[in-house]
């Protein structure tokens, strides 16, 4: 039996930050918690937050299941993960305009040159430009897990589109209008800046050839998508337009929206497409979704793309491994947030470990997301190990895997009153010409008793994330 | 705004009111249909489908026109595209396509619609009277209608939400008005008699403007005051001027707020200025038929010209 922390109750009784939240508790009616809990859904139904899960069918309105009891960081362990993100995402930006440019850290010798240039996320097609300010990654999601008083890890790096941050903010909304005392009583930090921070950023990386206030607008697959109402919602909050890629035209070096007033030049595009889709003359040529011709205005510096395009090769979970090299060699600094040890089925050694040692440890697919295509092996069958097995040894350089990380717990509404279950943090990072962070993030529990898979689309659940003013 | 968006919004406006057109001509039928038939009549319920330009997709899936039959077809079938369920499907996903551009009312509303009707779709037929349907619709529609006008910011997209209930609601009376020929086509000696006026009220009832009439005009029933009610009065609110003023209206304030004028406010200007010139015996020494068959072309190329101008993104 694994021992888990928990972030509420320790042997000493009630951790600090937990302290008014147990009042809390102790003095809810069973009446009125089901209440509340029937609220928030109602609210979220109202505000029309749901999650298409792809593949599953049923219910394209399905909402996320929200857990109305709050996880809690001091404004200590805050300002430390704080460090450790913003040092990563430097990091990581560092890194791609390295192996876009002359590749100082492959000729060093310090990361295998195959594992950079034969990647599939790294793009042939924007080798040699340097976007503005030398941000690839503009939003970077950092998913970390805790297992100690002091103990984090880094789970794995989002540098592409990293979603979730809707959730974040309504989590809060809801629980602030639902629990006004809760706010009074303790002093938490505010979210709500976050649309306007990531509006700076965004505009703070305008190309050169903008003229006057650039013009930023979202670039969503459309309404079909899981992730559209974050689409519109963040559109909205930021006061800029959520265009398709039919919206959207190439005249001369620049790229245009259709208006009813006649074409629009757009400086910034924040896309929420793949690489794979945003140009069907320059990567998958039967993409409906992205706009022809885009990538040379890119190149020309017509546009900025946030993300840029080729920013996904830095968060390949087998690069991941050397995200503490390129800290160790851009910044010349030591990592702050440690990863999780790795080890690669490519390589013959570890491959011979992870096979031996398959019901002990977690496996993912190298370019898997989601809890897709992922084996928790203390958590599996006999059956599912085996066939596994069987996967990982038809592609061993598909797989990586990882120990089964005793993920720490904090205190959730069930059905029996309140249990501790598993959960996982994912803190929004934004880099333009600063580098930025809102206290808080999204926290994703894993509903299911003793379940370690946080992931929406497996049955998890989201949480209002506080961060205590010192 | 973006020309996707004002064309969603346009659309919203049109499938709504085409929702309502679809119950009204339910209920058209309906009442028709409870005159006793005479030998040497079209079917009254064929002629409803004559009317709105679906009886050729009706026929291919159902054979005969009988009531339960065309209350299916005009409510309840997603093949039809004017079917109430698939306007309100529809306008329901133009709305959540561009939720950012509507209010929380105006979804609310939308999205409740959307709900409630698949309850309805949930439920056994035999449970359905027909004028449960006609008014579930109206009322829906009314609600929307009411949260638009009530909350709704007066930009370009209100314009083109409107522009949309008025060329639809256009389009929609003068194809109700032509329920009436096609019912009495075969026997022209019907016209001026008992039966003939018995009709022409029928159709004032599912255009709610019976009482209105009275209020307006008293005394006899005739076609001539009806025509001029439903084509030339300002004062009703479905009459073909009042929605030729709404798109001129609305035309003119985009033309206004842009800076711009398009072909779209030349057009418009001309159909509600020719509305205002016309002379009730004009429509009769023309033929209602072809005076109404005359409208709705013109209605149609006033839409394809809101669309070349605003909506398709392709102009200049």
């Amino acid at each position: 039996m694994t021992d888990y922390f928990n972030e509420m109750y320790q042997a000493g009784g009630v951790r600090a930050p937990y302290a008014r939240l147990e009042d809390w508790m102790r003095a809810m009616p069973a009446e009125l918690r089901s209440l509340k809990q029937a609220e928030a859904e109602a609210l979220f139904r109202r505000i029309g937050i749901t999650f298409a899960v792809y593949g599953e069918g049923g219910d394209p309105d399905r909402l996320i299941p929200f857990d109305m009891f709050p996880r809690v960081f001091t404004g200590a362990e805050w300002a430390r993960l704080e460090k450790g993100i913003k040092q990563r995402a430097r990091a990581l930006n560092a890194f791609l305009v390295d192996i876009y440019g002359r590749g100082e850290i492959v000729r060093a010798g310090r990361i295998p040159s195959k594992l950079v240039y034969q990647n599939e996320a790294y793009e042939k097609a924007v080798a040699g430009i340097k976007p503005p300010k030398g941000v690839y990654s503009h939003i970077v999601g950092v998913d970390l897990v805790r297992t100690g008083p002091d103990e984090f890890f880094v789970l794995e790096d989002n540098c592409r589109t990293p979603s979730g941050v809707s959730y974040m903010l309504e989590n809060r909304e809801i629980m602030m209008r639902m629990f006004p005392d809760l706010f009074r009583e303790n002093r938490i930090e505010p979210v709500d800046r976050y649309p306007e921070l990531l509006r700076r950023t965004l505009a703070s990386v305008a190309p050169e050839k903008c003229e006057g206030e650039p013009v930023v607008v979202l670039l969503t697959p459309g309404h079909f998508n899981s992730a559209y109402y974050e689409h519109s919602f963040l559109a909205d909050l930021m006061g800029i337009e959520l265009v398709e890629g039919q919206d959207l035209f190439v005249q001369g070096e620049f790229l245009y929206m259709r208006t009813t007033e006649g074409p629009r030049r757009v400086d910034v595009v924040y896309r929420r497409i793949d690489d794979a889709f945003i140009d069907p003359l320059c990567f998958r040529p039967d993409s409906m979704l992205g706009v022809p011709g885009l990538m040379d205005v890119y190149r020309s510096g017509g546009v900025s793309i946030c993300s840029a395009p080729g920013a996904g090769v830095a968060d390949d979970k087998a690069v991941y491994t050397f995200v503490p090299e390129m800290i160790r060699f851009y910044l010349g600094e030591e990592p702050l947030l440690n990863n999780v040890p790795t080890w690669q089925c490519g390589k013959a050694d570890d491959l011979k470990y992870v096979l031996a040692n398959l019901g002990e440890l977690v496996v993912k697919e190298v370019h898997g997301s989601g809890g897709y295509g992922m084996l928790v092996g203390p958590k599996s069958t006999k059956e599912q190990v085996e066939s596994f097995r069987a996967r990982i040894m038809a592609d061993p350089a598909g797989y990586i895997a990882q120990p089964t990380l005793a993920l720490s717990t904090t205190p959730t509404f069930v059905a029996e009153g309140v249990a501790p279950r598993h959960v996982d943090l994912r803190p929004y990072c934004l880099v333009g010409e600063r580098i930025e962070l809102v206290p808080g993030g999204l926290t994703r529990v894993a509903l299911k008793e003793g379940s370690l898979v946080v992931n929406s689309s497996q049955g998890g659940g989201v949480k209002d994330t506080w961060v205590l003013a010192e | 705004m973006l020309s996707r968006t004002a064309d969603n919004l346009y659309w919203i406006g049109r499938y709504m009111e085409r929702a309502e057109t679809a119950a009204r001509l339910l209920e058209v039928g309906a009442r028709i249909a409870l005159l006793p038939s005479a030998a040497g009549y079209r079917n009254e319920w064929d002629s409803l489908l004559q009317a709105g330009g679906n009886a050729d997709a009706f026929a291919k899936k159902y054979g005969d026109p009988v009531q339960r039959n065309i209350e299916s077809f005009l409510f309840f079938d997603r093949d039809n595209p004017s079917s109430v369920a698939s306007c309100i499907t529809a306008a329901r996903e133009n709305g959540r396509i561009v939720r950012t551009a509507l209010t929380a009312q105006v979804w609310d509303a939308l999205n409740s619609a959307f709900q409630e009707l698949r309850q309805l779709e949930r439920m056994p037929r035999s449970e359905l009277e027909l004028s449960r349907l006609t008014e579930w619709t109206m009322r829906h529609a009314a609600m929307v209608r009411g949260a638009i006008d009530a909350t709704l910011l007066r930009n370009d997209g209100w314009d083109f939400l409107n522009l949309g209930y008025a060329l639809e609601r256009a389009d929609n009376t003068a194809r109700l008005m032509d329920v009436k020929y096609y019912v009495l086509l075969p026997r022209v000696d019907f016209v001026g008699s008992g039966l003939d006026n018995y009709q022409w009220t029928t159709l004032l009832r599912a255009m709610s403007a019976h009482r209105a009439f009275h209020w307006a005009y008293g005394g006899e029933v005739t076609a001539a005051k009806i025509a001029h009610f439903l084509i030339l009065n300002p004062q009703c609110p479905r009459s073909l001027i009042t929605c030729a003023e709404g798109l001129a209206g609305h035309l003119d304030r985009l033309a206004k707020g842009y800076g711009a004028t398009t072909e779209a406010q030349a057009q418009a200007r001309l159909m509600r200025d020719g509305l205002a010139e016309t002379k009730v015996e004009d429509i009769f020494d023309e033929g209602l038929h072809e005076f109404l068959t005359r409208f709705i072309r013109q209605a149609a190329g006033l839409g394809a010209v809101i669309h070349d101008s605003y909506l398709s993104g392709d102009m200049g």
